[in-house]
């Protein structure tokens, strides 16, 4: 969907009034002009916030400046050297990518199979699609708020657990599994992690769902009629017609929540921070910490430019995708 | 599978799943009106014994003045950044110029950065013109930074008007503005309600600008939620209080004009 949205299939409007009337061309060109002056802040705003900043991040991970004090002296690569040691941040990465991979897995499944239920022409459509998008309106500050109420380890979803002799320690919990001796750290799943991905997925789950609502609208209905009469169950259907047209938008999803999953700080900083060894940080949470609470702007400069690498890696190639679409 | 069992075996699934989607909400609300000397662990599923408004008093005389700094906040930036985004998409769907889709990508990009990646520049930046910890500063960061957005679903928005109204404009006479203020702007209002709705509920919501350019009194709602939240002496029930009164704005949005929230984040949207 939201590659349909990115472009659109127009051509400019470039077609002028014939030559022969010299007096509009000549308007035409100095409105071509005034469109450029109006657009130019913004271009400029941009050059400077995103990229002339992206640029000044990388020479400040480049730096020396790990104290209050700011020190441009060249450092050469060892703050990277330095974090890709760091028991901490060996912790986030294992914990992004496994909150990550649950996480886009979850609201994928999830917003798809509601998606496909809520299409099914139900009474009371409407309630069932508000009560799972309402939570797209929420902060996640609030979402942590509430969620670190809800799974506290000694109250909560727990002590109804309790009635069937389950023990959760949810965000509380440092055990991973399989437990991995890599690196400095033990990699495997941190069983907190799995708290943050529910309460991630309680709030991401609408806008799969409302995503993949519209790519089942688009749908024609002839498509699935035509594969009824040559006799292909409801399952058949699904599998070889609705499936394949949802592709495209489950790309979407899955790009667009990767790019949140690795970007994320709000909801652990709220609901969990970094944890007992670790289990809960993720890169956005260690680069503010690190900058501005420790003051060691040149490492947290480093994290951040790993944080932006991860994410270049999914977006680029799906901007530039999109923009091919558009010729 | 008949179709009967099969539908409600489909009505049941969605109320198991909404209910647990609802289970927050439940909570918040109950554990919100109760005294705090019924908050406990324990009896946090129970409804209250009887409706105790002192956690909502006490939630809004912490938070009343940070809820006015979101509504300084949130207000002129959503307004600038829409104005700003309309002029973008009106010149990069109806007056390309050459490189014109390229222009829009290196936009669009802004717009998927972790902002981890410009902070540390950026508070630098700000510090510097002498905006640090004022609420301009912020309206600042989140006009700059709602450009690629707001550009984005103007743009989109701009496509389904027909390149034929512009030229016919341009026959008639008018030129770049008086078609923008004229043929244009008369037809963007819902445009510009789904994205007003759009940068209002995330600026209303954003976190990270909002905690590194602002300190104290002059921080944004969510903030100071955070801040009531993070320290240990104040109660559940003022922290849910809190939080209800904190999502009330948008969520309010969403209620009431849910359509076009929906809208807004079908346009390419992204949290966070």
């Amino acid at each position: 969907m939201s590659e349909v949205i990115l472009t659109d299939k127009k051509t400019p409007a470039r077609k002028t009034t014939l030559g022969s009337k010299p007096r509009k061309r000549k308007r035409m060109t100095g409105d071509r002009w005034l469109a450029l002056a109006f657009i130019a802040p913004s271009i400029i705003l941009i050059a400077i916030f995103v990229y002339g900043f992206i640029g000044w991040t990388g020479y400040v991970s480049l730096s020396n400046w790990n104290s209050f004090l700011p020190d441009f002296s060249f450092a050469g690569f060892d703050n990277f050297l330095y974090i890709f040691k760091d028991f901490r941040f060996q912790a986030d990465i294992r914990n992004t990518i496994f909150f990550t991979l649950f996480f886009i897995i979850a609201v994928v499944v999830l917003g798809m199979f509601l998606a496909i239920f809520i299409d099914q022409r139900l009474k009371g459509e409407a309630i069932f699609r508000n009560i799972f998008l309402f939570p797209m309106a929420l902060s996640f500050v609030v979402t942590g708020v509430v969620w670190r109420w809800v799974l506290n380890p000694s109250s909560g979803v727990n002590l109804l657990l309790e009635h069937f002799g389950i023990h959760f320690k949810w965000y509380t919990s440092t055990a991973v599994y399989p437990s991995l001796h890599i690196g400095a750290i033990d990699f495997g799943i941190p069983a907190a992690v799995i708290a943050l991905v529910i309460a991630a997925t309680w709030q991401q789950t609408g806008f799969s769902l409302a995503m993949f609502l519209a790519g089942l609208r688009g749908i024609p209905e002839e498509l699935k009629e035509a594969a009824r009469i040559d006799g292909a169950s409801e399952w058949q259907i699904f599998w070889r017609v609705i499936l394949p047209q949802l592709k495209p938008i489950m790309f979407s999803v899955i790009i667009i929540m990767a790019h949140i999953s690795l970007k994320i700080f709000d909801l652990i900083y709220t609901m969990t921070g970094p944890g007992a060894n670790f289990v809960t940080d993720m890169p956005g949470v260690n680069m503010f910490e690190t900058t501005f609470k420790s003051n060691f702007y040149a490492q947290g400069a480093a994290i951040a430019i790993v944080m932006l690498v991860l994410v270049a890696i999914f977006i680029v190639p799906y901007l530039i995708r999109s923009r091919k679409g558009d010729a | 599978m008949p179709r009967s069992i099969s539908r409600s075996l489909i009505y049941l699934i969605l109320i198991v799943i909404g209910i647990c989607f609802l289970i927050p909400v439940y909570v918040m609300l109950v554990t919100s009106l109760k005294p705090f000397d019924q908050v406990s662990l324990d009896h946090m599923w129970q409804l209250p014994k009887a409706i105790d408004w002192g956690g909502y008093r006490e939630a809004f005389s912490k938070l009343a003045p940070n809820f006015m700094n979101s509504i300084y906040l949130v207000v002129p930036a959503t307004l600038i950044s829409a104005l700003l985004g309309s002029l973008n998409g009106y010149v990069l769907s109806k007056w390309k110029f050459k490189g014109a889709d390229w222009v829009f990508i290196i936009i669009l990009f802004g717009m998927f950065i972790p902002y981890q990646s410009i902070l540390i520049p950026l508070i630098q930046f700000i510090r510097d013109i002498g905006l640090y910890n004022t609420i301009p500063g912020l309206i600042l960061v989140h006009v700059v930074y709602g450009i690629p957005i707001t550009t984005l679903m103007f743009r989109n928005f701009y496509a389904s008007i027909p390149d034929a109204l512009i030229e016919s404009s341009q026959i008639d006479g008018a030129g770049f503005l008086r078609i923008y203020r004229y043929v244009i702007m008369p037809l963007s209002v819902t445009g510009f309600v789904v994205v007003a709705i759009w940068q209002f509920t995330n600026i209303w919501n954003e976190f990270l600008f909002a905690v590194t350019v602002t300190s104290s009194d002059k921080q944004p709602i969510m903030v100071a939620l955070q801040n009531l939240a993070g320290s240990q002496v104040v109660h559940w029930n003022v922290q849910m209080a809190g939080a209800i009164l904190a999502a009330l704005p948008t969520l309010l949005v969403y209620i009431l004009l849910g359509k076009y929230f929906i809208r807004g984040m079908l346009a390419g949207s992204v949290k966070g």
